[in-house]
């Protein structure tokens, strides 16, 4: 075995959520948002998973970071199975893997400022350390992602949520994890500040050969940032490839579908795909 | 394009009293819709847009204030009563909210939704509504049109309450539909059919004016954009001419910005430094200049007026023809706001 | 490339910020000022009269005598010739103090069940909250009745009988808004940090519930004035000499018809301090709504 196992590799996860049924007596429902998925990252690769909604592509990222069990399957990191019950193994775990969530000010604890938040992050994780060593390394953190230390003591609802996005960023890079987790991490950004996000991370990521593993509907976005794509239909993998090859010859029709549906900010690509819908109606008529 | 404007607003303003003082949301900004022509105003966070919106509809919050003109046929409906008002809505502009599952409302069924407007009116009986509605419904392709109408908005799924939303912004069948972010909230392959509906409902000759800041629908659907930016509009053009020969750096650095599906996939996306100004804290001088690479003394000095701009090859000739202040000539179909508009070899002071 | 921090920095945390609100509420000034002069009153003025809580005045005409200011007797006196400006002091020292102390009980209580129960959710939450309800549907009255017949009418159990009965509605509403925080995004990342969930509860859950709590702790304190006081009209409350304005409202009661001033004043007093807390309540929460900030 000359080549080594993959960073992170999922094995047909599945998560069954359990409804209450309408009424009383009626039964519970059942409501499968994994069946069946594997996924695996490569140490410094960017998978992209996406989706629409209902898709599970949140849930599976849920499942990598321990915040959901899954029924059936495994995550294995660097080919060992992890186990999300052993507290002293999820704590080593915990400082490779880290989260940015969607909600810029929502993922930050409003009464905290950013330097105690990337402080509280720097302690858990890489803990204990000194206080003086611990501000560098917060103003180091903060540098990183693009803001000055000045912004050590702001609280979120005084900075703008591409600031607050990087505070978040910042917080997850601090103990230098191998792999970090991005659940829709742009979407809620404005379009000139998701494109500096989405730079920031592409740097970070080649920088520290830190792993990506990106979740968006936005099919534009993974197509800038990530080299490989995994794409989900209601919790179930459908494709999975290259950037090159899910982007320029998908095999799947869903793929091709979702493709062909995403509104391209270029209107002549636009006109030509409704003169091409009016063709083939006319031709199935 | 001789059409009648359906809609005229002319120096549209509107300002907020907050704790902090008088806030300017929205100012100066002037455009026209006609009828079967869609027009897009697009923009990120604080451009305004959307109050230019409410502000036509009468539905600013409580401490808002709209100032400027803005005339439906004739009608003029800023500073309006009530009355006045409720006549036009519905029947006279349909407005059709970016999440239908706030928009519409969870007790009532699907009938009552769409006839409600018609019948507590008096336009209609219930049964013409009823009619009207299953005309609706099937305007906008919902299948089973007669079991929907019994049906509650939550046992629809998320596209398929939106057309909902969009038959019941029709329903009156008014001249002009408003239509705030109508897709954001929709799965990709639904925003599709969605759009669709729309570019049906402009080529019915229906007035369409569409809030987004999502680029790849503009391109889709719209006819001509307006581009706002910090409460005001930067630049207004056809949509190729703004996409293919922008005016303002704004609008160049946007375009930059998104991210595409097809086209070089080694180009990097170009952020735009900073963010955009909050109402409260607006810059001096052109709102812009802090994240503008262009910008020179003059840019953070005065604000550039929004100046026509009748072509992209402005070599010297008829310098002054095209550089009038829109106020003197009517609302022009390409204007810009810039002291260094990128394909001008003139500059306009 | 490295952003530059705003210029406009008005840097303001979360509780300037309110402070700043409640600051602009006429009404939940002029309740706090009141409520300052009452607590100043309370503690400085016994030592302003020339007599004390029990002192019977033997120097009068009739035992109760009402107000004037000759004889040094601001309030009158009462049935006992005891002078009822002094009295009513104490007794609002007396009412103050159980009422903040069963409250600052009741809310340690209450915010470490709540939160709790909140936070972990399923199975945990529904039997702590279970427990609160049948605590709820108990007859306090009941069991204050028998805990004072069994232990002797003492202070310290007036204040457990109040701490065990407010605790419950506090931990209601806190483990409400647990619930809600526990949804929160930056609540999921401190678990994806590995914090222990007590960590958790203490660092990012309490303190972001306290609005609500010290709102509510503002409108708690009345009803537990209230409570003593019908504890006192049963004869239940506080010992003699010391008296509550519960006391004092029951005795004057008594005595409506012959000497109305003992009955005015201390129920005067009482509502002064239920009225200013009520608006303070109000103006704090109104202060404390994050979603207003903006």
């Amino acid at each position: 075995m000359s080549t080594p196992p993959p960073l992170l590799q999922v094995e047909r996860a599945s998560v069954r959520y359990t409804l209450r049924g309408a009424g009383l007596l009626a039964p519970a429902r059942t409501l499968d948002a994994l069946s069946d998925v594997s996924i695996a990252i490569r140490e410094g690769g960017r998978l992209g998973v996406v989706g629409e909604s209902g898709s599970g592509k949140s849930t599976l990222a849920r499942v990598v970071l321990g915040l959901v069990r899954a029924q059936a399957g495994r995550v294995a990191w660097e080919g060992r199975t992890v186990d999300y019950d052993d507290a002293t193994a999820m704590r080593s775990l915990r400082r490779e893997m880290q989260v940015v969530f969607q909600d810029p000010f929502g993922s930050l604890d409003p009464r905290m400022t950013a330097g105690q938040a990337v402080g509280e992050a720097l302690q858990a994780l890489a803990g204990p350390v000194a206080s003086v060593a611990a501000q560098d390394r917060i103003r180091a953190a903060l540098s990183e992602v693009g803001l000055a230390a000045a912004f050590a003591n702001r609280y979120p609802h005084e900075m703008s949520g591409g600031q607050c996005q990087r505070v978040a960023i910042a917080r997850a890079i601090v103990a230098r994890p191998r792999l970090l987790v991005c659940d829709e991490a742009v979407s809620a950004l404005d379009v000139s500040v998701q494109a500096q996000i989405v730079n920031l991370l592409h740097q970070l990521s080649e920088r520290y050969q830190m792993s990506l593993l990106f979740i968006s509907h936005n099919l534009a976005v993974v197509r800038h940032l990530c080299d490989e794509v995994a794409v989900l239909c209601q919790g179930r993998l459908v494709e999975q490839g290259s950037r090159a090859a899910i982007f320029g010859d998908p095999q799947a029709q869903y793929t091709r579908d979702l493709l062909a549906a995403v509104p391209e900010p270029d209107p002549a690509l636009q006109r030509a795909r409704i003169v091409a819908a009016h063709k083939a109606l006319r031709a199935s008529r | 394009m001789t059409a009648e404007p359906v809609l005229q607003v002319r120096n549209l303003g509107v300002n907020f009293s907050t704790s902090q003082g008088e806030v300017q949301a929205v100012s100066g900004v002037s455009f026209e819709v006609r009828a079967g022509e869609c027009l897009a105003v697009v923009g990120e966070s604080g451009s305004g847009k959307t109050q230019v919106l409410m502000a036509c509809l009468g539905l600013l919050a409580s401490n808002g204030a709209a100032g400027g003109s803005a005339q439906f046929a004739g009608q003029e409906l800023i500073g309006a009563n009530e009355r006045a008002l409720n006549r036009v809505r519905g029947t006279g502009i349909g407005l059709l909210s970016q999440d239908p599952l706030s928009s519409l409302t969870p007790h009532l069924r699907i009938e009552t939704l769409l006839t409600e407007g018609l019948v507590d009116r008096g336009l209609a009986t219930r049964a013409e509504a009823h009619e009207r509605a299953l005309q609706a419904l099937a305007e906008v392709d919902i299948p089973q049109p007669e079991a929907r109408l019994r049906q509650y908005p939550h046992e629809l799924s998320g596209g398929m309450r939106q057309r909902v939303a969009l038959a019941a912004a029709l329903m009156c069948a008014p001249k002009l539909l408003f239509a705030d972010e109508p897709t954001t909230a929709l799965d990709v392959s639904v925003q599709a059919r969605v759009l669709e509906l729309l570019a049906g409902v402009r080529d019915r000759g229906v007035g369409v004016l569409i809030i987004t800041h999502d680029l790849g629908v503009v391109a889709g659907l719209a006819d001509r954009v307006a581009v706002m930016y910090a409460g005001r509009i930067v630049e207004t053009a056809t949509t190729d001419e703004m996409f293919f020969a922008p005016q303002h750096p704004y609008t160049a650095a946007l375009l930059a910005a998104v991210p595409r599906l097809h086209g070089d996939d080694r180009s990097r996306l170009v952020g735009i430094p900073g963010d955009p100004p909050q109402p409260s804290a607006r810059p001096p001088g052109c709102a812009f200049a802090p994240r503008c690479e262009r910008a020179v003394a003059a840019c953070g000095e005065s604000r550039p007026e929004l100046t026509q701009y009748t072509g992209r090859n402005q070599v010297g000739a008829a310098a002054d023809e095209s550089s009038i202040p829109i106020a003197v000539r009517g609302v022009p179909i390409t204007a810009v706001a810039c002291h260094r508009p990128l394909h001008s070899s003139a500059e306009y002071a | 490339m490295v952003e530059a921090v705003p210029a406009d920095a008005r840097r303001q945390s979360l509780w300037g910020d309110a402070w700043q609100r409640l600051k602009r509420s006429r009404a939940a000034i002029v309740a706090a000022s009141l409520l300052l002069l009452v607590c100043a009153l309370a503690l400085v003025g016994p030592w302003l009269s020339a007599y004390t809580v029990e002192q019977v005045d033997w120097t009068q005409a009739t035992l109760a005598t009402p107000p004037s200011f000759a004889d040094g007797h601001w309030f009158g006196t009462d049935a006992n010739g005891r002078d009822l400006f002094v009295r009513v002091w104490i007794g609002t020292r007396m009412s103050l103090l159980v009422a903040v102390l069963a409250t600052i009980v009741s809310v340690v209580i209450g915010v470490a069940w709540g939160a709790t129960a909140g936070y972990l959710g399923g199975r945990v939450d529904g039997w702590m909250m279970r427990f609160v309800d049948v605590l709820y549907a108990l007859p306090y009255m009941f069991f204050v009745i028998i805990l004072t017949v069994v232990f002797g009418r003492s202070l310290v159990l007036i204040f457990l009988a109040i701490g065990a009965v407010g605790w419950l509605t506090m931990a209601r509403i806190v483990r409400g808004q647990a619930l809600a925080l526990r949804q929160r995004e930056f609540v999921e990342a401190a678990i994806a940090l590995g914090l222990s969930p007590a960590t958790i509860i203490a660092r990012h859950v309490v303190p972001n519930l306290l609005g609500t709590v010290i709102v509510y702790a503002t409108l708690t304190v009345p009803q537990v004035i209230l409570f003593e006081s019908f504890l006192s009209f049963l004869g239940l409350g506080v010992q003699e000499p010391l008296t509550s304005l519960g006391r004092l409202v029951a005795e004057g009661a008594l005595e409506m018809e012959s000497s109305p001033w003992l009955l005015l004043v201390p129920s005067v007093v009482l509502a002064v301090v239920l009225l200013c807390l009520n608006f303070l309540g109000d103006g704090l929460r109104d202060a404390l709504d994050p979603r207003q900030r903006r």
